[in-house]
């Protein structure tokens, strides 16, 4: 069975729907607050969740990183251990330089809150292997900074490393305009494909009386 | 007149001033600009919003000053990815 630790900052909101979803998915968890240097030692699974760590103060994510608990999840991550980022959480990831890029203020300037189809773009990795490449899937959105920017050689890098997760698309998988992002880009992961970060929620979408249960192919990538 | 009081030892403040990088979208100054077109103020070609932080500094030594907001910024209160900043010592 795997162990499953959540990260839990002031703001943060999703902390008990993702407990929710993994537990749901046959895993123990441990939700870990912030002030804490240590992670569970048993910890198969890292997953920084959404919400609004510190009111999303100066920058979204950027005050978390100093979070005492981030130096461990860094240390997490270097040894090899799975990291996954999910809304405010890939917001972190990237502040704290875990994940490339950065996300800035959407481009309409709204809040989007809305089931959003997604192309699935690479899945040579742990966390989208049970997706099919160019599969769209049904995935809840829920952000106001989720505009996604890399610079021209950095992009250039994630295309060619298969870093790209997942992009916004219409239901035909062609790439569709929601925030901004550059090339649509929803979700990527680091070189090392251990560390994912992305903003729509999958957490949400494991039952299909809640309008999609595509959410539970890709955590189970995770928990494999 | 903050220059006058600094001559006397007086402690300095820093002006951080951040914005988004030239050819990175800011859309937040895009909707500014549309809303100026639409209150019809004309002759304006370009907007960018940026923040500004004001920090109290305990010193007075300008160097010393200049060197540490340097490291602020570029480790919080920038995103150097797609911000660039200003510092001004007063």
């Amino acid at each position: 069975m795997k162990h499953v630790a959540i990260l839990q900052f002031p703001g943060t909101n999703c902390d008990l729907d993702t407990k929710y979803a993994f537990e749901k998915l046959g895993c123990t968890t441990t939700v870990v607050w912030h002030k804490e240097n240590e992670l569970p030692s048993n910890a198969d699974l890292v997953v920084v969740p959404g919400g609004f760590s510190y009111g999303d103060y100066l920058r979204s994510g950027a005050i978390a990183k100093f979070s005492p608990i981030m130096s461990a999840v860094e240390e997490f991550a270097k040894k090899g251990g799975k990291v996954l980022g999910i809304c405010n959480g890939f917001q972190i990831l990237t502040e704290a330089g875990l994940l490339p890029g950065a996300l800035k203020r959407n481009i309409g300037l709204h809040f989007i809150s809305k089931f959003q189809t997604l192309k699935v773009v690479n899945n040579s990795n742990a966390f989208l292997q049970k997706c099919d490449k160019d599969e769209v899937l049904n995935i809840p959105i829920a952000h106001a900074d989720g505009n996604y920017y890399i610079d021209e050689e950095a992009f250039k890098e994630l295309e060619d490393n298969e870093q790209i997760l997942v992009r916004y698309s219409n239901e035909k998988g062609e790439p569709v305009v929601v925030n901004g992002s550059v090339t649509s880009i929803a979700g990527v992961c680091n070189k090392e494909k251990n560390v994912f970060g992305l903003m729509p929620h999958p957490e949400r979408a494991l039952e299909s009386i809640l309008g999609s249960e595509d959410g539970v192919k890709m955590l189970e990538g995770l928990i494999a | 007149m903050s220059a006058i009081y600094n001559k006397l030892g007086k402690k300095m403040t820093a002006i951080v001033n951040i914005f988004l990088k030239q050819g990175v979208l800011d859309p937040q100054g895009k909707a500014i600009h549309h809303a100026l077109d639409a209150m019809n103020f004309e002759g304006v070609e370009d907007v960018r919003m940026g923040k500004q932080i004001v920090l109290k500094l305990s010193t007075n030594n300008k160097e010393e000053a200049q060197k540490e907001v340097e490291k602020m910024a570029e480790e919080i209160l920038a995103n150097t990815v797609i911000e660039d900043y200003t510092i001004e010592l007063i």
